[in-house]
């Protein structure tokens, strides 16, 4: 069984990001970036699905420029087979990244495709769910428990309300939750070894996507910032704060 | 021009989360029609012809949509929502599973978490765990767009009498199917419609500490939430989770206990009110965004509020 796994370059989860102070965009001059964490439980999910023996390669594939390169080496680290970098200086729309990922689909033919949730920058958590619409394939979204079996895969579900299972026809996609596995660390020769795994590069265009933006981003601004608060003493200044200034209970 | 929005309900009532996505249809302006899509969801399109201000309910009531899987029910809201200038649902997990789907079989870049509406076309959303706020506009025919509850008052559930009508052929994709569900069941309300929500964090340090919270909560008629680290580290099940890929919190009070304030926790629950603080690391980044903070050891200021109050 091949798995195709979809990794991001984002910023940092550690970093305060902030807008510029025209509010044309975000500021990520010089600030950390990283494989987004979803991401990374994606490729682990994977992985893991190779050490039981159910996939016998995996493929990485990231949309971005070309030092997305670097978080294609991650996965390769980590245990993904060989990289496909869709290279563009230009930040896709999930639409026009799920059209890409369609093509690599088309040409790969994965049995199960494995997408992080969403990305914690634009925060859209779309990818997964516009390429299972475009494949016309099943989609396990906010996966806690992915087990594959006889052509098929049960995805438990995160819900609102708790837990839910489905059962889908493969080929399908997962879209991972913060539950479904801890990434391991990438030892020191995994990484070394990782620099000598194939690497192809391609670009929407090679693969025929019209990638036209179909958003316009107008502004960024901070959010209302919420002003200063007090420290209480104690339990019973607190309790007469709440019932006496801020009037809550 | 007319907004499409998808009711989310289990068949018998609606979920009030589908008040949140009315409003914000409200907010946009024109005739809003609500998609019931169930199977045996009479009561439930009965509950949604009674929304305020709602033109027509239209219900596909068949066997494929007994779950709501997105497979089947995607393909029916596009094939409902083409005629319409806007198609809205709440970014609740339902909403954020389904309608990106039906987004894409419209050829439609959806707009996610929607928290302001500027005009028809522009809307205002958090991006990087709500440390900016983006403006976007979209240049799609239909706007497909889920909208953060918090962010907009439910409409009202009464007063309107719209007409139910029939709709939508049947659309069962075959490729996905319903094996089984384990909903958390709780007397409290619920968290994200709760005006006081009690939150617990690592300091609780296991599950049956949460018992302080819970009595607490009951006492203040609270909802029980908790951070990512909480609930990664097994104290409490995931529907507890608040954040920024947790649940959207707003209520009038939030009680952090034991919380150190990550940025992604503070995403999902720094729009309440009022906001408490009990920590003992008096500098934790949680007392940056608390109205009160108190520095103590939880174990002994939690069971001393439960008992004043």
């Amino acid at each position: 069984m091949k798995i195709l796994v979809a990794v991001k370059r984002v910023v940092d989860y550690n970093v305060k990001v902030r807008a510029k102070p025209d509010g044309s965009a975000v500021d990520l001059a010089n600030v950390k970036m990283a494989i987004n964490p979803f991401c990374e439980i994606a490729v682990e999910e994977a992985v893991r699905l190779k050490e039981k023996g159910i996939a016998t390669e995996i493929v990485v594939v990231s949309i971005g420029t070309q030092q997305a390169q670097e978080q294609i080496r991650t996965a390769l680290a980590l245990g993904a087979d060989r990289g496909i970098l869709v290279q563009t200086d230009t930040e896709l729309e999930p639409l026009a990244i799920a059209k890409c990922l369609k093509e690599i689909c088309a040409k790969e033919s994965p049995d199960l495709i494995i997408l992080g949730k969403q990305a914690i920058d634009g925060d859209n958590n779309q990818t997964g769910q516009i390429l299972a619409a475009l494949t016309g394939y099943g989609q396990g979204t906010f996966a806690s428990v992915v087990e594959v079996a006889d052509g098929s895969a049960n995805v438990t579900r995160e819900v609102d309300g708790g837990l839910q299972t489905v059962a889908l026809k493969l080929p399908a996609i997962v879209t991972t939750d913060l539950r479904l596995n801890e990434p391991r660390y990438a030892s020191l020769p995994n990484i070394m070894k990782a620099k000598k795994k194939p690497l192809d590069t391609t670009t929407p265009a090679d693969l025929g996507v019209d990638a036209t933006p179909r958003t316009k981003l107008l502004k960024v601004e901070p959010p209302a910032e919420r002003s200063a608060g007090v420290k209480v003493a104690d339990v019973a200044e607190l309790v007469a704060k709440l019932k006496n200034e801020a009037k809550v209970i | 021009m007319s907004i499409l929005v998808i009711a989310e309900h289990n068949n018998s009532s609606l979920n009030a989360a589908t008040l949140n996505a009315v409003a914000a249809a409200q907010a946009i302006g024109g005739d809003i029609d609500i998609l019931v899509a169930g199977s045996g969801c009479g009561a439930a399109a009965e509950a949604a012809a009674k929304v305020g201000g709602i033109r027509k309910v239209l219900v596909a009531d068949n066997a494929a949509y007994a779950h709501q899987l997105a497979e089947n029910v995607a393909p029916l809201i596009a094939e409902v929502g083409k005629g319409y200038g806007h198609i809205l649902a709440t970014a609740t997990s339902a909403g954020k599973n389904v309608l990106p789907r039906a987004a894409a079989l419209l050829d439609v870049q959806p707009i996610s978490d929607i928290s302001g509406i500027v005009s028809a076309d522009t809307f205002q959303r958090p991006i990087y765990a709500g440390n900016v706020i983006a403006t976007v506009q979209s240049t799609d025919a239909i706007k497909v767009v889920t909208v953060r509850g918090t962010a907009f008052d439910a409409a009202a559930d009464n007063g309107g009498s719209a007409t139910i009508e029939a709709v939508g052929a049947a659309h069962d994709a075959g490729v996905s199917s319903f094996v089984g569900e384990a909903l958390a069941k709780s007397d409290r309300p619920e968290l994200t419609a709760a005006k006081i929500v009690v939150s617990g964090g690592r300091g609780m340090q296991n599950g049956e500490n949460f018992q302080m919270l819970y009595k607490l909560a009951d006492k203040l008629g609270a909802a029980v939430g908790a951070s990512r680290a909480a609930v990664d580290a097994g104290f409490v099940p995931n529907d507890m989770q608040v954040g920024q890929t947790g649940k959207i919190v707003a209520p009038d009070l939030y009680i952090a206990v034991g919380i150190s304030g990550a940025i992604q926790h503070l995403a999902g629950m720094k729009d309440s009110k009022v906001i408490v603080a009990i920590n003992k690391d008096e500098e934790a980044p949680i007392f940056q965004v608390a109205d009160y903070g108190l520095v103590a050891d939880l174990f002994e200021a939690v069971p001393e509020l439960e008992s004043s109050i």
